[in-house]
């Protein structure tokens, strides 16, 4: 069996983020699945930050992983935060619903 | 020393004064309006009063006393290169002269208008312009430099042009404003490049190093679009067309009896006592110049000659009462050209001098008149007023009197003095001007009765409620007038010998240059007996033919009418000079004006500029704007999308 290495890695985390990419514009329904998409698209940038940071023997990738859970986190809360209030205002949370901004 | 500069700039503070309080908002209150407008009344008419005597005493000093002349500098205003001006107040005789004259009768005005202005709600306004347009005056007559008149000529522009359109919701009066001020602009235009040539030949604006360095210059050519010519020529006809757009002669005349839709009181002040004549004064003053260009002074006499006897025929025909005095002041004006034509600027200044009293005197009895009449200006719709108004009408006697130049009111002895000049020049342009002066002479007395016929005698043509309201000028409006013709009844006795007499060498001091082969002043007093007596005889033949004509036999203008037809429509539209400008200039200047407008401006720069880069901007947003779907995944895909062009460029050209 082959050793796992970086490309196998770098192939997952690629596909995590088309993922994460595809959730966010071909979804209509719920923005929830929006912050789901964005928190697989941070995830898939910290495996690729690991993954270098193993490779080169540098640290400082990892310590990046950190920080960017933290920030994750964070998003994820405010994100959840503002979609309640949204949700108070507007009555809904359906994708399709939210254009306001149209020209 | 400092009372001319108290002289000139009192007025200046006046009018400051009285423009302030016309801010005054007195809302509804008629008790402080009425206040307000007296303050601004007395405070001019006092400070005008004060320069008034000011002027005489200074008139006393320089003239009569025989004091040197001086000059008082205020400021320095322009300095650059060789062009060095000063504000400076240069005092002479002819200075002083006109001094009087200016400060006279602005101070009967203003005194004047405070009855006559009476029921007007914009008496603030009013006086606060008569006391600017007489520091503009005072200011033009007092310059020392050709800059200097310059200002105060078009200081006086503007004051006219705000009073004659005094009366702002009147759309005559708006126009005839606009014509005063454009065809004044023509006149301005000749003055502004009379100095210019005057700058590049003498080098200096300054009246002084002008006249001193005039003899030197006096064979010097100028080149004029390739052709040499004789400078002083030049100049002194550039200078005369200002002249003559300022004291409307023949071509340029057309703005001043429209002007008369300016109140009465302005009309006495600007368009007939003194801002008229500052063509007659400004060329006196350049008499140092003129003197050496025979054909620019033979130009000055014909046209003054031409003017005398065109405005005479026109006034004969007129029936606005202000007209006929206003046709009048221009034939007058033609009178004093023709005498600096002949080099007699001595009697054109003496002329200046009485006119102004008895035309401010007409004027003004016109006014009181027109008062009398609840404003009415036809003479067709007066008459039989005489008894009703007996102070007026004595007043526009002597008026008229002094007008004609009947003996011994002031206009016998400068318009005498006018014509005697004229025929003892013995030259052809002075032949001319002298047989058109006599043949005015005889129409000037013929209009003037026809004026005082037709306004004071014979059956009232008025209605009944104007009849009944006729009624004598107060006293304020009263006893300017009475001051006036104490001037028009002696100013001319008291002034000959000073003025043209046995003492005018030493009246007029170093004011006036004639070269000594330029005799016709001196000649004028050794004329035969019939040249001396011809304007007399003409004038009272002109007075009995009026009486005829509408006193005895009503009847017979109408047949005169009818038999010069054709000659009296002529005259009746005043040679149709309005119509050929307005054909030759009015007309095309609006079409052309109209093709800029609609072609130039509308369809071409603004279509293409603002207004075409305006919709533009509005379609092209239109279009652009179906894009903004407001769905954020559509924004966040083109972002990708936009990502990815830019990575895979990067990747394909950059790496590797």
């Amino acid at each position: 069996m082959a050793t796992i290495g970086l490309a196998h890695y770098l192939a997952v985390a690629a596909l995590l983020f088309g993922t994460g990419v595809f959730g966010i514009f071909l979804n209509r329904k719920n923005v929830i699945v929006i912050l789901m998409s964005i928190e697989l698209l941070l995830l898939a940038v910290n495996i690729n930050l690991v993954a270098f940071s193993v490779e080169l023997g540098d640290l400082a990738g990892q310590v990046f992983a950190l920080f960017i859970l933290t920030v994750a986190a964070a998003e994820a809360a405010i994100g959840l935060a503002i979609l309640v209030v949204f949700f108070r205002n507007r009555g809904t949370i359906a994708v399709k619903d939210i254009n306001t901004m149209k020209g | 020393m400092t009372m001319i500069k108290a002289i000139v700039f009192l007025p200046l503070l006046a009018s400051m004064v009285a423009g302030l309080i016309a801010f005054v908002d007195c809302g509804t209150d008629k008790d402080k309006k009425h206040r307000m407008d007296a303050y601004a009344q007395y405070m001019t008419a006092g400070v005008l009063l004060a320069c008034m005597v000011m002027s005489w005493i200074t008139f006393y000093n320089v003239g009569i006393h025989g004091g040197d002349a001086y000059t008082v500098k205020v400021l320095s205003w322009i300095q650059s290169g060789g062009l060095d001006i000063n504000w400076a107040l240069k005092v002479d005789t002819l200075t002083a002269v006109m001094l009087v004259v200016v400060c006279t009768v602005s101070a009967m005005v203003h005194v004047y208008s405070i009855g006559y202005m009476h029921h007007d709600p914009d008496v603030p306004r009013f006086m606060s312009y008569l006391s600017l347009f007489t520091f503009c005056m005072l200011m033009l007559v007092t310059a020392d430099n050709l800059v200097q008149m310059f200002f105060g000529w078009e200081g006086v522009g503007l004051a006219s042009y705000l009073l004659i359109g005094f009366w702002y919701n009147k759309p005559t009066a708006n126009a005839a404003a606009i014509k005063a001020f454009v065809v004044n602009r023509v006149g301005d235009f000749g003055f502004a490049l009379g100095i210019f040539a005057t700058f590049v030949m003498f080098d200096s604006v300054n009246l002084d190093v002008i006249f001193s360095r005039a003899e030197g210059l006096s064979n010097a050519t100028i080149s004029v679009f390739s052709g040499e010519y004789h400078a002083i020529t030049v100049i002194c006809l550039l200078l005369f067309v200002g002249a003559m757009g300022k004291s409307a002669q023949l071509g340029l005349h057309t703005w001043l009896p429209d002007a008369m839709e300016g109140p009465t009181p302005v009309s006495a002040l600007i368009h007939a006592a003194t801002m008229v004549t500052a063509g007659v004064f400004m060329v006196s003053r350049m008499s140092p110049l003129f003197e050496y260009s025979d054909f620019a002074l033979q130009v000055v006499t014909i046209v003054g000659g031409t003017t005398a006897i065109f405005a005479a025929t026109v006034g004969c025909t007129q029936f606005d009462i202000k007209r006929v005095i206003a046709y009048s002041t221009c034939s007058q004006l033609g009178y004093m050209f023709f005498a600096i034509g002949v080099s007699a600027y001595q009697a054109a200044i003496f002329h200046l001098m009485t006119h102004a009293f008895f035309k401010a005197l007409l004027f003004l009895g016109a006014g009181s008149v027109i008062h009398a009449m609840s404003d009415e200006q036809d003479m067709r719709r007066m008459g039989g007023t005489w008894k009703l108004i007996p102070v007026t009408y004595s007043l526009m006697w002597i008026g008229s009197l002094a007008l004609v130049g009947v003996f011994p009111f002031a206009g016998y002895f400068s318009k005498d003095m006018i014509l005697e000049a004229a025929w003892a020049a013995h030259t052809g342009a002075g032949n001319y001007a002298f047989w058109m002066g006599i043949t005015a002479a005889f129409l000037t007395a013929f209009y003037s009765w026809r004026l005082i016929i037709m306004t004071f005698h014979g059956k009232p043509r008025a209605d009944e409620k104007t009849m009944a309201h006729v009624h004598e000028s107060p006293k304020v409006m009263i006893l300017p007038l009475m001051l006036l013709a104490f001037g028009a009844c002696f100013a001319g006795w008291a002034g000959y010998n000073y003025f043209v007499g046995h003492d005018a060498a030493h009246f007029w001091g170093n004011a006036i240059l004639v070269l000594s082969d330029h005799t016709a002043l001196e000649d004028a007093h050794h004329v035969p007996a019939w040249v001396k007596y011809l304007p007399l005889v003409v004038g009272g033949a002109g007075i009995a033919t009026a009486y005829v004509m509408y006193m005895f036999v009503p009847s017979l203008p109408e047949k005169v009418k009818r038999a010069f037809g054709p000659i009296h429509t002529f005259v009746y539209n005043k040679w149709y000079f309005d119509e050929l400008y307005d054909l030759i200039f009015v007309k095309p200047a609006f079409a052309i004006g109209r093709f800029f407008w609609v072609w130039g401006d509308q369809k071409t720069i603004d279509h293409l500029g603002p207004d075409g880069i305006a919709s533009t901007t509005q379609d092209t947003a239109q279009k652009v704007s179906v894009l903004q779907s407001g769905y954020l995944y559509h924004y966040a895909f083109s972002m990708l999308i936009g990502v990815v062009a830019m990575v895979s460029w990067y990747m394909i050209f950059h790496v590797g």
